[in-house]
C-alpha cells in the first residue's frame, strides 16, 4: 500500500464519521475569530439558544476594522472614527464577554491580525486542524496543520459542535528544489507558483510545499507560502514538520511544556508526507529559476518578473484570458509591454498577513536603512502584524529607520490590505503591497494594486518605482 | 435556509473570468452585523459608477448602463451564468448574502472557488457546475433571446432549456438533501453530538496539550 501524504494523516487523524455520500465530520482543534466573519454566527447560536461545544478552541481579536493610527488607538474602541466599523469591533467584543471566550482586545499588546496572532501565541500547533472565517487561515499550514478558511454559517457550526462537514480534497505537491538567490523570499516563489499554475490551479486541492527550498526556509516565509496558497485556489497549503518548525513553537504561551513538550514532540515528528506517498498532482519548480515578482493585472496570476513587461494580447492563452487582460490594462492604467520598473508607484504598504512578522520587517529595514521615501510617493505604511511584532521591532530599532526613511510606522491590523478601515488607497493610484490581492478595489475604490515582497515593496517606495532589490 | 426544489427564472449572462468576492460584495459593506440587506450593494463597483457606502440610500445612485444586471432585458434575473473559478477569493459568506439577497437563487459556471461554492450552498443559493462548451453554449442562447429562461430541478439534478433540453449536473447527496428541504446542518451534526464526545475524549487522551 501506497504512503500517505501530509494531508491525508492529518485528515485521518480528525474523522468523527464517515457518510454514506462520502463526506466526512472532521474534529476542529483550534478556531480563530475576528469581528468581521463572526457577528451573525454568534447571532446564530443566541437564536438557536445554543451553546459554544467547546470554549477552550477558540480565541479572538479584532483585527480588520481597527486603526492603525496611534491617535485613534489611544482612545480605545470610542477612538474608531467609523461608526460602523466601531459597532463591528463593539460586538466582537460583546459576543467575546458573553460567551466566555478568550478574547485580545484592541487595547492588549497581543493584539494583532488572526494570523500573526495564532502562531505567535502557539495557539496554532502542529497536527491541529485550524479554521477561521477567513479564506487566509491557509497561513496555519506552516505548522503542519490542517487549517482552511470557512464561511460564517460554518463559524457558528464550529462553535456549536466543533466540528466541520467536509469532503476530502485532492493531494497537490508543490516541489520547490534547489537553492533560492540572493533576496528571493517566501512571497516571490508564492507569486511564482500562481504564475505557473493558476488562480484557479489548485481548486479543490490540499496544497503541500515541499523540496529542498522549503526544508530550509524559515516559518516566517513558510507562513507567506500558506497564506497565499488561497490565491493560487487551493483552501489549504502546507509544510511539513521539522526542527525549524519545532524551533519556532517551543517555549510560546500556549505550546505544550515539559512532559507534554516531549509527548508532542513524538506525535509531530511523524507530520511530514512519506517517501512513497501518492499525490494527485506534483509541480516541479527549480528554486534558481525565480526572480523577484511583481503583479501587473488585477488578480495573482496575472504576475511577473521585474525585469520583465506587462504581456500582450498575444500572450493570452485564449480568449477568456485576453478579455481579462484587456479590463486589466484599463483598470491598471498600464499598456502591453510596458516595462514593470516604468511603474511609478503612489502609495507604498508593507503589512498584512502575508508579510508583517519580524522577519518581514527586517527585510523591508535593512532596505529602508539610511535611505528617503521617494518624494513622489505619497505615503509609505509600514504596519506590525501583532503587538508583539511591533513591540520587537521597536526593541530592535526597526521603527527608527523607518520613521528616519520617511515611512510612517503604525499600529497592528490588517489596514491597507483591504482597507475597511481608514487606510485605503485614492482612485486611480498605483501601491506597492506586501499584501495578497490585487483585486479591482480591494485596497480602495479605483486603487491599483502591485503584490510585492517586503524588501522590493521598501525599495520601490525608496526610487518612487520599482526597482530590482538584487541590485541594490 | 430557504428550501430549492424546481426554480424558472431568466438568465443573467456576466461573462468574465475569475469573479471575485470583492467584485461580488466589496470590503465596505462587510461592517455590517446583519445576514440580510446586502442586495442592492451586490456588484456594487460594476453596477453604479460612485462609490457606495454602507448603510446608504442607494436609490439615487448614479448606475452604469454597460452593466449587465442594469440592462432591461435582464431585470428580474434569478439564475446567473459565469465563467471560470467563480467566486474566488475571500471567504466572506457576504457574498452568497448578497446574490441571494438580490434575488439570484442559481449560478451556472464552469467552475467555483472552494470556500464560496460551500457557502452558497448554506444559504439556499445552487451553484451548478457545468462543462466550458456547455456554459459557453448556454451564454449564446441568452445572448440571441431576450427573456431567456432556465428550469433549474435539483431534485432531477438537471437544468431544462426553453427548448427543453435537459442537461444534467452533480451535486453531493447530503448538500442535495439539506438544499431540498432547506435543514439546518447545526441540527443534524448535533445527531452525532456523542460520537463526537468519544472522539474529543480519544484525543484529549493522545494529545493532552490541546485542552487547557
Amino acid at each position: 500500500m501506497a504512503g500517505k501524504t501530509l494531508y491525508d494523516k492529518l485528515w485521518d487523524q480528525h474523522v468523527v464519521k464517515t457518510r454514506e455520500d462520502g463526506t466526512a465530520l472532521i474534529y476542529i482543534d483550534r478556531q480563530l475569530l475576528h469581528e468581521v466573519t463572526s457577528p451573525q454566527a454568534f447571532e446564530g447560536l443566541r437564536i438557536a439558544g445554543r451553546q459554544p461545544w467547546r470554549l477552550d478552541a477558540n480565541l479572538a481579536t479584532p483585527d480588520h476594522n481597527v486603526p492603525t493610527t496611534p491617535v485613534e488607538r489611544e482612545s480605545g474602541i470610542d477612538g474608531i472614527q467609523d461608526p460602523v466599523s466601531r459597532i463591528q469591533v463593539k460586538t466582537l467584543d460583546d459576543n467575546c464577554d458573553h460567551f466566555g471566550i478568550t478574547e485580545f482586545k484592541m487595547a492588549d499588546k497581543r493584539q494583532g491580525i488572526v494570523h500573526v496572532v495564532g502562531p505567535e501565541q502557539g495557539a496554532t500547533l502542529p497536527g491541529m486542524t485550524v479554521v477561521c472565517g477567513d479564506s487566509h487561515t491557509a497561513t496555519h499550514g506552516a505548522f503542519a496543520a490542517l487549517a482552511h478558511g470557512i464561511g460564517t454559517s460554518e463559524v457558528e457550526h464550529v462553535l456549536a459542535t466543533q466540528c466541520l462537514i467536509q469532503r476530502k480534497m485532492k493531494n497537490l505537491l508543490i516541489k520547490v528544489d534547489g537553492e533560492l538567490g540572493k533576496g528571493i523570499t517566501g512571497k516571490d516563489v508564492v507569486l511564482h507558483v500562481i504564475g505557473v499554475i493558476g488562480t484557479a490551479g489548485g481548486n479543490g486541492c490540499a496544497m503541500e510545499f515541499g523540496g529542498s527550498a522549503i526544508r530550509t526556509m524559515s516559518m516566517e516565509g513558510r507562513m507567506t507560502m500558506c497564506n497565499m496558497a488561497i490565491e493560487a485556489g487551493a483552501r489549504v497549503g502546507m509544510v511539513a514538520f521539522d526542527e525549524i518548525t519545532a524551533e519556532y513553537v517551543k517555549g510560546r504561551p500556549y505550546a505544550p511544556k515539559a512532559d507534554q513538550w516531549e509527548m508532542a514532540m513524538e506525535a509531530w515528528s511523524d507530520l511530514k508526507s512519506d517517501d512513497d506517498a501518492v499525490f494527485d498532482k506534483v509541480v516541479e519548480i527549480r528554486a534558481e529559476d525565480i526572480k523577484p515578482q511583481v503583479t501587473w493585472g488585477t488578480s495573482p496570476e496575472m504576475v511577473t518578473t521585474i525585469d520583465g513587461t506587462v504581456p500582450t494580447l498575444e500572450e493570452a492563452a485564449d480568449d477568456v484570458e485576453r478579455s481579462g487582460f484587456k479590463r486589466a490594462y484599463e483598470y491598471m492604467g498600464l499598456t502591453a509591454g510596458q516595462k514593470i520598473t516604468d511603474i511609478k508607484l503612489d502609495r507604498v504598504f508593507i503589512g498584512s498577513c502575508t508579510n508583517s512578522r519580524i522577519e518581514d520587517l527586517r527585510a523591508a529595514a535593512e532596505v529602508a536603512k539610511g535611505r528617503k521615501v521617494s518624494g513622489s510617493v505619497k505615503q509609505a505604511l509600514v504596519v506590525p502584524g501583532s503587538g508583539l511584532v511591533k513591540a520587537q521591532a521597536e526593541e530592535e530599532g526597526l521603527d527608527k529607520i523607518f520613521v528616519e526613511a520617511g515611512f510612517e510606522w503604525r499600529e497592528p491590523g490588517c489596514s491597507m490590505c483591504l482597507a475597511m478601515n481608514a487606510d485605503k488607497l485614492g482612485n486611480g493610484e498605483h501601491c506597492a503591497s506586501t499584501s495578497n490581492r490585487n483585486f479591482e478595489g480591494r485596497q480602495g475604490y479605483g486603487g491599483r494594486t502591485h503584490l510585492v515582497s517586503p524588501a522590493m515593496a521598501a525599495a520601490a517606495a525608496i526610487a518612487g518605482h520599482f526597482v530590482d532589490v538584487r541590485e541594490l | 435556509m430557504k428550501a430549492f426544489t424546481v426554480h424558472q427564472g431568466v438568465v443573467a449572462p456576466m461573462d468574465r473570468a475569475n469573479i471575485d468576492t470583492d467584485m461580488i460584495i466589496p470590503k465596505q459593506f462587510l461592517k455590517s452585523i446583519k445576514r440580510s440587506g446586502f442586495g442592492p450593494n451586490l456588484f456594487d463597483e460594476l453596477r453604479y459608477l460612485d462609490e457606495g457606502q454602507p448603510d446608504a440610500d442607494n436609490s439615487g445612485r448614479p448606475l452604469n448602463p454597460d452593466f449587465v444586471l442594469n440592462q432591461p432585458r435582464y431585470s428580474g434575473a434569478s439564475v446567473l451564468l459565469a465563467r471560470e473559478n467563480f467566486g474566488c477569493g475571500s471567504s466572506r459568506e457576504h457574498a452568497p448574502w448578497a446574490l441571494e439577497d438580490f434575488g439570484f437563487r442559481a449560478i451556472i459556471a464552469p467552475s467555483y472557488a472552494d470556500i464560496f461554492y460551500n457557502n452558497s450552498f448554506k444559504n439556499g443559493l445552487l451553484p451548478i457546475v457545468l462543462d466550458e462548451e456547455t456554459v459557453d453554449r448556454l451564454f449564446k442562447e441568452t445572448e440571441a433571446s431576450e427573456g431567456y429562461q432556465l428550469t433549474v430541478d435539483l431534485e432531477n439534478k438537471k437544468v431544462v432549456t426553453p427548448s427543453g433540453e435537459e442537461i444534467a449536473f452533480e451535486v453531493d447527496d447530503f448538500r442535495r438533501h439539506c438544499l431540498l428541504n432547506g435543514l439546518d446542518d447545526i441540527g443534524l451534526t448535533l445527531q452525532d453530538a456523542d460520537e463526537i464526545k468519544a472522539y474529543e475524549e480519544k484525543r484529549r487522551a493522545s494529545s493532552p496539550w490541546l485542552f487547557s
